[in-house]
């Protein structure tokens, strides 16, 4: 794929940074990317990013765990080999269920963090060795990069970017 | 400034009144003649499983400890006498349950104002920046502390000089005189010490609230850097919190373990406390979106409710972690004098014990698990009855299986005193709230409250 061009607007403060996105947005301009140094609270609401589903996954992992974890017990104190462990009675899973509620609670948990978190991980695109994706090294310390895709109106969108108070506009060729 | 509605007043007291004829229904129904409970029992082995109570009645911890003489009654007969026992034991019962009714519900209503008096003092102590737009309604609630608290313990005391000690057995002098695990205990379960403690319990609860009040409407009237009455309201609060850890948990033992007086458990006073805590902030929640809906608290939005409704979430979890330890715990080592305590609840209340698990733990879980519920009244509301209704169990399950045993019902009796109650506490309680303007507005956080937004 041929090279497109992208604009990078630099801001060095979170509220003109949000202003400024409001503004681009109330323009009809895509934005394709912002890189900040640190969460903006509201941000994701005003590039009308949707709403996370990493709690949905977490409900089901955790149920995933429950279910390994009382099939597992069933399995190996009930079925397989049902001896008396000190007198708790091993005849039916639900007879001695408070014992396994802990093992249920922990797995449970277990299956909920960890998994949720790979999703987390796999869904963002991270894992060691990954080639970081840093468009400008400034944007982990104390500016905020905001990156619009240009199709052939360049300098209409500098202009506009300048207004909203960019400290730097930026023409880029972004390689594929 | 809101005014009592006179439908809702209309409303508390026909529930007074309907309660007051349930109650009075209960207490004229429940003396039976010797003669007539044989009769019934008689009745109820023929009906369909005979014998079974026979066995059952040697399970109870207090079986034999009713101090009807028993003792002195010629042995020669035995099963003549044993028959007789066992009638008696059941006569007992029979007039326990409109005591215990009573008992019940008042402690239920009590513990729900005493609940959010302790919420109130903890949003002071940690400075709570989203819950000041709260404070007048909590303020309202806590009203009821000081009649509710009284009447818990004049049920207890008046339990003992009107009654036949029909919910504490240690406060009958004859069956403390039998047994030996009881008179050990004397020091502490004797009649005066159990009226001194509940006192001292009242009165520091009591000034609390009084002074709390005082110092929030002062602080209303205060110049607008003027926040000493905050300041006084913070300390007290901090004292308060320390107070109240303690006697809520002596309270525990009193007023409730105590029905048990050959049982003991470590974490009782917490397991109450949470009990107390989670109905507490529904109460809250469901009074202030009552409130809302009418339009009295404009300044109350989305986000007051979303967090009431996740402190209903995690406190209701909370209890059932502290249900379950403690079950847990007795059922594992099963001890006999600590795990007879679930065995009469397991044997004789096996659909309220379970049923208080599924309405206190699994409801709410998985109803207020999805943030976006938590922001729907309606929603709230339903788990919330529902809280409140296994909570009601909870406590019920603390007392009966003392008193009534296996003679339990939710009849006329409990759901009697219960309108009883909640009449009375719906009645102070908006009588307290019509007294001042429901927005704190000298506070020096109202004003993050109300732009409080999750």
């Amino acid at each position: 794929m041929e090279a497109s061009k992208v604009i990078h607007a630099i801001y060095t403060d979170d509220d003109v940074l949000m202003a400024a996105v409001k503004k681009v947005k109330s323009e009809k301009y895509h934005i394709e990317e912002i890189y900040t140094p640190f969460p903006v609270h509201g941000l994701d609401k005003v590039m009308g990013l949707e709403p996370t589903r990493i709690a949905i996954t977490s409900f089901i992992y955790g149920c995933i765990g429950l279910a390994v974890s009382i099939v597992m017990m069933n399995f190996i104190m009930i079925q397989d080999w049902p001896q008396n462990i000190g007198g708790k009675p091993s005849f039916s899973y639900i007879e001695n269920m408070p014992a396994f509620v802990p093992i249920m609670f922990e797995l449970t948990v277990f299956f909920a963090a960890h998994l949720m978190v790979i999703t987390f991980y796999l869904r963002s695109r991270m894992w060691p060795f990954k080639k970081a994706e840093n468009p400008d090294p400034r944007t982990t310390d104390d500016h905020f990069l905001m990156e619009i895709a240009v199709h052939g109106n360049e300098n209409k969108l500098s202009e506009l970017l300048k207004e909203t108070g960019a400290v730097e506009v930026n023409l880029i060729d972004k390689e594929h | 400034m809101y005014t009592f509605s006179s439908k809702l007043k209309t409303f508390s007291i026909v529930l007074i009144v309907l309660g007051a004829l349930g109650v009075a229904y209960g207490f004229m129904t429940s003396h039976k003649s010797l003669d007539e409970v044989k009769e019934m029992i008689a009745h109820e082995a023929a009906g369909d499983h005979g014998g079974g109570h026979e066995a059952d009645a040697d399970t109870h911890v207090v079986a034999d400890d009713h101090g009807d003489s028993h003792s002195e009654e010629s042995h020669g007969e035995v099963t003549e006498n044993h028959g007789d026992e066992h009638a008696k034991h059941v006569q007992h019962q029979l007039e326990n349950r409109p005591w215990s009714a009573l008992y019940v519900a008042a402690f239920f209503f009590f513990m729900i104002a005493l609940g959010v008096l302790a919420f109130y003092a903890v949003q002071f102590a940690a400075q709570a920046g989203w819950s000041p737009v709260l404070y007048r309604v909590m303020e309202g609630i806590t009203a009821y502390v000081l009649p509710g608290a009284l009447i818990v313990l004049g049920i207890a005391v008046a339990s003992h000089y009107i009654g036949h000690n029909n919910i504490f057995i240690w406060m009958d002098p004859e069956v403390v005189a039998h047994d030996k695990l009881i008179a050990g205990k004397s020091g502490f379960l004797n009649m005066t010490g159990f009226i001194i403690r509940g006192l001292i319990f009242i009165s520091g609860w009591s000034l609390y609230r009084y002074f709390a009040r005082k110092f929030s409407l002062a602080q209303d009237q205060a110049d607008i850097n003027d926040n000493r009455n905050f300041k006084k309201s913070f300390r007290i609060a901090a004292g308060f919190l320390v107070f109240f850890i303690y006697t809520e948990s002596m309270m525990s033992w009193d007023w409730i373990m105590s029905v048990d007086p050959h049982w003991f458990s470590t974490l009782f006073g917490w397991y109450v406390f949470a009990s107390m805590f989670v109905s507490a902030i529904t109460v809250i929640a469901l009074i202030t979106m009552y409130l809302k809906s009418r339009g009295h608290l404009p300044f109350v939005n989305d986000s007051h409710l979303h967090d009431l409704a996740k402190f209903m979430f995690g406190f209701s979890i909370f209890w059932t972690y502290l249900w379950f330890s403690q079950f847990m715990l007795i059922w594992y080592s099963n001890i006999p004098e600590e795990v007879t305590y679930f065995v009469t609840r397991f044997q004789d209340y096996q659909l309220p014990f379970l049923a208080m698990v599924a309405m206190n733990f699994v409801f709410p879980l998985l109803l207020l698990m999805n943030s976006d519920y938590k922001r729907i009244p309606w929603f709230v509301v339903m788990a919330g009855i529902v809280i409140l209704c296994g909570h009601y169990i909870d406590v019920f399950n603390m007392i009966m299986p003392a008193t009534v045993g296996d003679r339990w019902y939710i009849g006329i009796p409990e759901i009697g005193s219960v309108m009883l109650f909640a009449g009375l506490f719906i009645f102070v309680v908006f009588t307290a709230l019509s007294k001042h303007p429901l927005l704190a507005k000298g506070n020096p956080f109202i004003k993050e409250s109300e732009n409080f937004h999750y």
